[in-house]
This record gives structure tokens, sequence and C-alpha cells, in this order.
């Protein structure tokens, strides 16, 4: 019953990846290590492998996003399956074919991944519960809950440029944590994997009231909130903030939460930012911050494809050194 | 079977809180009313016995706040199948929502329903009128047309009004009627597009939340007016503890305001939608065990005066979704007294208290002529055996609606008989 059992066979092997909660902290290091393999894949001038040779791996994309589809697509594609991509605007459903008619729809092709993206939290859950028992589902993002495989990227480029041990590390999460899946992910990935401290900083308009039950301290203050963290992690802040009374201005937001190279300085000089993208420049960072020595942000993208490349094979049972 | 003239119904326990009874007692029936207790009138043959040893004998149940659903919704439940799960449930008045389709503002359609329910129906259905045309929230309804076609009370239901004016214009205008109006407490704005509590699960899971205080600026709003206004107000399925606080406030200043809470509040928390169990979407939302707790408490002190089922019956479909996207309510007629009993066992409520908030609290909160079992009262009646474990099966609900979080629980105390206007309308066990 519990959304903790639903990822997971009988053999505690990942079956369908959800969400970060409840998975321990060996599932996810598994993941971060088969990434490894799947990253130095794509350094080789033929870039794919056979593991899932004869797959069907559907996007089913209720949500319009370019750039994770597409890195979804090229990590199947890398691992030789087929891909099906199904873009359903969210007015065509609601209008006539009800979620599971599109699901039973899908099965028929026999497809064998599911990757989901949709508005409502909970979709990759009600999909996984609802699929047939051979079908697998990743969630490529549901509502505000989760966003799995971002957070795994972001713990794999947090890996490769801090090292394997976690437990000393100190991150920062900076903007709209209310209406991120992203952050959800993040937090719960960071706690599994035993960082020292993860922060959440911003208004408390973009904060939720019950935040430190997330497992994080609670910043209001940038410059207090960054101080000597060893990963700082932007969000994106969506344009309907301001028109929904959450916030005055881009400008007002940027002066008191955009990352700055003077803010940069507080931080642990060796300190990373990331971001998943797609960026606001001088938003939530001025573009100095983006495009200097200290951003990993298109490593990121880099390493996405490596992390589903990873995910897709474990799911399958097709993991290098499963 | 003709309806036997005559029903005695022997050695039950005999709990009329109304009343002030708690008594082994044998009770008769003549013609449809209560003829006597204790002793058989002179010359009394009953043409039916009941023998209710070791079972409880109280009045039936009377429920606010009931969806039918008839007309407009058929596929989630009807007149028939609505109240023949109430007659099931020990429920034998009950007052239902005007959201229905066409909305009830209009004689003709609460008439339709009444007539229906009379004909067909296994328990009293008390229409409660639009308060505003269409529930659009912006012109009055025809309220002396409702109240002549035997409405009980004005309510909006879910839909907000367009202003705090229209509100006090509404309840302006009903007291010229002394008409009761019911509130679903909230206040839209704040609620935005939630779907679940403002809470710790609610930010875990990512689902947008509704904060307690659209509950309680909407109570604070409405007392306000409801003082200013004289006019009698019954809050409808109370959530959290600033309700409670707002409520016992009322009751100190002696306020002519009266409320109620529906049962599964009483039991379940934030903490059930986990895993994203669609049943548990309800509106307003569960919320943290501290508002079960101080809910609780307000039964028990009689802040809160009656208990109800707050029925919402929904077709498989409506279910089917990812949460936010599901219909929020419950299937509960069947479960209100069990649910009721269960914090009885809990140590919560004694079981005469139990019963008043079941029977003479929300009939004098609704101000029917019913739940109680003097002499001469209707013969309406619930018999329950307490003892009784059994576990609910959708199979066996005869709501339409088969959608309940409480599938699979384990109750104690189940409805034996249920009898209307001295007619067994429901029997446990056929003969």
């Amino acid at each position: 019953m519990s959304h903790r059992d639903i990822q997971l066979d009988k053999d505690g092997r990942l079956r369908h990846f959800l969400t970060i909660e409840g998975l321990k902290q060996p599932i996810l290091k598994q993941i971060l290590d088969a990434s490894d393999f799947f990253a130095e894949v794509g350094e080789r001038p033929i870039k794919k492998v056979p593991s899932l040779k004869g797959k069907l791996v559907t996007n089913l994309f209720f949500e319009n996003s370019t750039r994770t589809r597409t890195t979804f697509e090229l990590a199947a594609k890398r691992l030789s399956a087929d891909v099906l991509n199904f873009n359903v605007a969210v007015s065509a459903t609601s209008k006539g074919e009800t979620l599971l008619d599109t699901l039973r729809n899908l099965e028929a092709m026999h497809s064998d991944i599911f990757v989901v993206r949709h508005n409502d939290s909970g979709a990759a859950h009600f999909i996984a519960n609802n699929a047939a028992p051979h079908v697998k589902v990743i969630n490529a993002g549901d509502g505000r809950h989760a966003h799995p495989t971002q957070a795994m990227l972001d713990m794999y480029t947090i890996r490769h440029f801090k090292g394997a041990d976690f437990t000393g590390l100190r991150v920062a999460i900076v903007g709209d944590v209310l209406h991120s899946r992203v952050a959800r992910s993040q937090i719960q990935a960071l706690n599994t994997l035993g960082v020292s401290e993860v922060r959440v900083i911003g208004p408390k308009t973009l904060i939720p009231a019950a935040a430190r039950s997330l497992g994080v301290h609670v910043y209001h203050n940038i410059d207090e909130g960054i101080r000597e963290v060893d990963v700082v992690i932007m969000l994106r802040l969506q344009k309907e903030r301001m028109s929904s009374a959450l916030l005055p201005s881009e400008q007002e937001y940027f002066q008191l939460f955009g990352l700055t190279e003077k803010r940069l300085r507080l931080t642990d000089p060796k300190a990373i930012v990331m971001h998943p993208g797609p960026i606001n420049r001088g938003v939530e960072m001025a573009s100095a911050v983006a495009d200097g020595p200290r951003s990993v942000i298109l490593k990121q993208v880099t390493f996405g494809i490596a992390v589903r490349m990873a995910v897709m094979s474990i799911i399958m049972g097709a993991a290098p050194n499963a | 079977m003709p309806k036997p003239r005559s029903i005695a119904i022997r050695n039950g326990r005999l709990i009329d809180p109304g009343n002030g009874i708690d008594a082994v007692q044998d009770l008769f029936i003549t013609d449809g009313k209560v003829a006597a207790l204790g002793e058989a009138p002179e010359g009394f043959q009953a043409e039916l016995e009941i023998e209710a040893r070791d079972q409880v004998v109280c009045p039936g149940l009377v429920d606010i706040g009931v969806r039918l659903r008839e007309p407009g919704y058929e596929h989630k439940g009807s007149i028939g199948t609505e109240t023949a799960a109430a007659a099931k449930g020990g429920i034998t008045a009950l007052c239902c929502f005007p959201d229905t389709d066409p909305v009830m503002d209009s004689a003709a359609v609460a008439a339709l329903v009444t007539r229906k329910a009379n004909k067909k129906g296994k328990a009293r259905v008390h229409p409660i009128g639009a308060l505003t045309e269409g529930l659009q929230g912006r012109l009055l309804a025809s309220m002396a047309e409702l109240k002549k076609a035997g409405c009980v009370a004005l309510s909006n239901g879910e839909q907000p009004l367009v202003s705090a004016l229209v509100q006090r214009r509404a309840m302006e205008y009903a007291t010229t009627f002394d008409f009761l109006i019911v509130l679903r407490p909230e206040e839209a704005s704040l609620r935005d597009n939630g779907c679940v509590h403002e809470g710790a699960v609610g930010a875990r899971l990512g689902l947008p939340g509704i904060p307690e205080a659209a509950e309680t600026a909407a109570i604070a709003r409405d007392l306000a007016l409801a003082r200013h206004t004289d006019c009698r107000v019954h809050f409808h399925a109370i959530s959290s503890a600033g309700a409670v606080r707002l409520l016992r406030q009322a009751r100190d200043e002696r306020l002519r305001c009266s409320s109620d809470v529906p049962a599964h509040q009483l039991h379940l928390t934030e903490m059930d939608i986990d895993g994203f169990d669609s049943h548990c979407h309800v509106i307003p939302p569960l919320r943290t065990i501290e508002d079960r707790n101080a809910l609780r408490r307000a039964v028990a002190e009689g802040v809160i005066p009656a208990i109800c089922s707050d029925h919402q019956p929904h077709d498989r479909d409506a279910k089917m979704a990812p949460f936010p996207a599901t219909e929020p309510g419950i299937s509960g007629l069947e479960t209100l007294l069990p649910l009721t009993l269960k914090l009885v066992w809990e140590g919560d409520l004694g079981l005469t208290q139990a019963i008043a908030l079941l029977t003479c609290g929300p009939a004098d909160a609704m101000g029917l002529p019913a739940g109680r079992l003097h002499p001469g009262a209707e013969a309406d009646i619930c018999i329950f055996d307490p003892e009784r474990p059994w576990v609910l099966q959708a199979d066996a609900m005869l709501s339409r609606g088969r959608n309940s979080p409480f599938l699979g629980w384990e109750f104690q105390g189940q409805v034996t008989h249920t009898l209307l206007r001295g007619r067994l309308v429901y029997s446990r066990d056929p003969t």
C-alpha cells in the first residue's frame, strides 16, 4: 500500500523509479556506480551498448519539456532501445481519454518502460500502480512531488567534483523550494547519502512552512545561508510567481537571492554552482557566475544522459554490474 | 408483506439521550408511532415482535450533509440506492445538499427530491435548498419558495459566495423566514488550488496545501456576520483545532450557532494520504493528529454537537487519477455509526454521548422533529448489536459509491434493524 514498497520488487531491487523517498543508500550508490560506467561509454567513439536491444521505451509527457525528454530519448537510444515519444497536452486528455485509457493504449503497443512527466503530484505513482506488471515506470517529474533522475544526476555531479564521501558536505538549495519537485528529490537524496547539512534558502512565500520536517535548515537570508557551503544549487524561478503575488519582482528577487560573484565568495572557496536549467540569467544568478569557473551546469547536462542510462538498465535488470 | 400496525421491540437496551433514557425496556409501536415504553399499552397486540436482547435500541440516526447525487449524477448514486445505504447504516433522517444538476434552487427540484424520497426512499430526506441562484454565489435564491417546498435550511455547499456582502444579505433575508444557513466554512481564495492540508505530509509529497486559516478565516467572518444579522448558522464539516477554538467562543457567547464534524475527521489524519491514496482525498482535508484530537475533545465536550457522514458517493473513475485530479469525498453512510462507536471503544466518548451526537444532537442543530423516542414520536428506530465484529467490504456496501478509505477495517457494532415510521426498512438477517 505504501509508496515505499511499490518501487521495489520482493527482493528489494529497483522496479520503478518514482521518488528518492524510501530508497536506501546502496540503491543510490548502485545508480551512481552504474552511471560511471555509462559516462565512460559516452566518451567512446561508438556510444551505443546493446543492453536494451528490442525493448520499447515510451516517453509519456503530459507537460512540455524538450531537454528532459531529449536526454531520456538519447539515453534509451544509446542502450539500443526503440523509443516512442508520446506528447499529450493535458487539455487533450481532459476532454476525452482519461490517463488510464492512454496508459492502456500504450501498453497494447508493448512498451517496456514508461518515462512519465505530468503536472499532477502523484501521477507517476498512479501509473505505476495501474500499469501491467511487466511495465516499468520512471518518473521524469510529477507536479511538485519528485524528479528523481534529476536529483541523481545532481548527486553524480557532486560526487564527480567532491568525491565519493558525502558526509562532510554542506549543500545549499536556493530559490523556489515550494513549487520544486527537483528540490524535494535533491533533499531526500542528499540526506540519504549522508551529507552533514542541507540548507534551503528563499523568501517565506517560496519555502513550505513545514520545510524543516523535510530534513533541512531554513534560511531567509542568502548571505547567511551560503556561508561556507560546498555546493550551491540554484532553482529556477517561474515567471508566474510574480503574477500570483508570491514575489514583487524579478529585480527584487535577484537583489535578495540572486547568486553574484560577490556572494559566491561567502561559500567554501572550492564550492561548485549547480542549476537544473534552464537558467534565467539576471534572476537566479548573474551571467558571470553561470559562465564562471565554479559553474558545473553544463556538466550536469552531460551526466544526465549517463544517469538515465544507468536507471533504465537497472530497472530492466541489465545493469553493467548488476 | 403488509406493514404491521403494531410492533413490540423486546428486551433491548433503550438509549434515548434526548429524553435522558438508558434502560432495558420494551418499546411498543402502533401506526408508525411510538405507543409506549416499558409497559405495553392496554389491549396491545404485537403483529411483529423483534427480540433485541443484548442489543441497543436507539432513535434512528440523523445525518447532516449527505449527497444523494439525484438529480443529475445518478452514475454516482440515486435516492433509492443512497437511502438504502442510509437504512443499512441505521440512519432514518438525512439532510441533502443542493449541489444537484439542476441545482436545488427552486421548489420544483426540491419537490422532485422529496416526492421520490417519499415514494422509494428508505430514509426521511430533508432537502437543504440553495442559498444563491444556481449556487453561483451572486443572487439570492427564492427562499420563500424553498421554504414552502419543505427545505429545512439553505446552503451554498462547496461553492463560494462572491463577497461578504452577499453573505450578509443572504443571512439577513434568511432571518425573515427564520431559515437556518448551513455553511461549509472555507475562504476560497486561501484554498487556492490546494487539495491536502498545508503541513508536513503535503510538503513532502508536493501536494498543494490548504491552510487551516482557510477554515478559521471563514468561520470568524461568518460568526461576525451571524452576530450582526442574528441569523441561525450551522457550520458543516469542521476539520481544525483553530475552528474548534472559535466555536468554543461562540458557544460561550451563546450565539445561535451549531456545527458538525465528519466521522472520518475523527479517525484519519494527513498521514493517511501518504502513498497518494485518493480515497483519503477529502475537502476540507485531513489535518494533523493535534487537529484530530481537538475535534475528538470538541465532540466529547459538546462544543460540536453532531457527527455526520459527509457522504459523497463517487463512481470508480472519479478516484482513478493522480491524487490532485481525483474528486474529493468519502461514501460514508455505512460507516457513520461504526466510526462513532469506535470512539466509544477507544475511550473518547460514552455510549450515550456517542448516540446523542448521532440523534438529538444533529436533529436539534437542524431543527428537525427527530432523534427522540417518546410516546407519540415517529417510530424511526435503529437497533444495533454493540458487540458484533465485522469488516467493511466493498461488495457488501449498498451505496453506489464504494469510495471508502475504511474498506478492510474491522469494526465493532453493527446495525441489525432499522425502522422508518414503524416499517422495517433494513434487517441484517432477513426472515
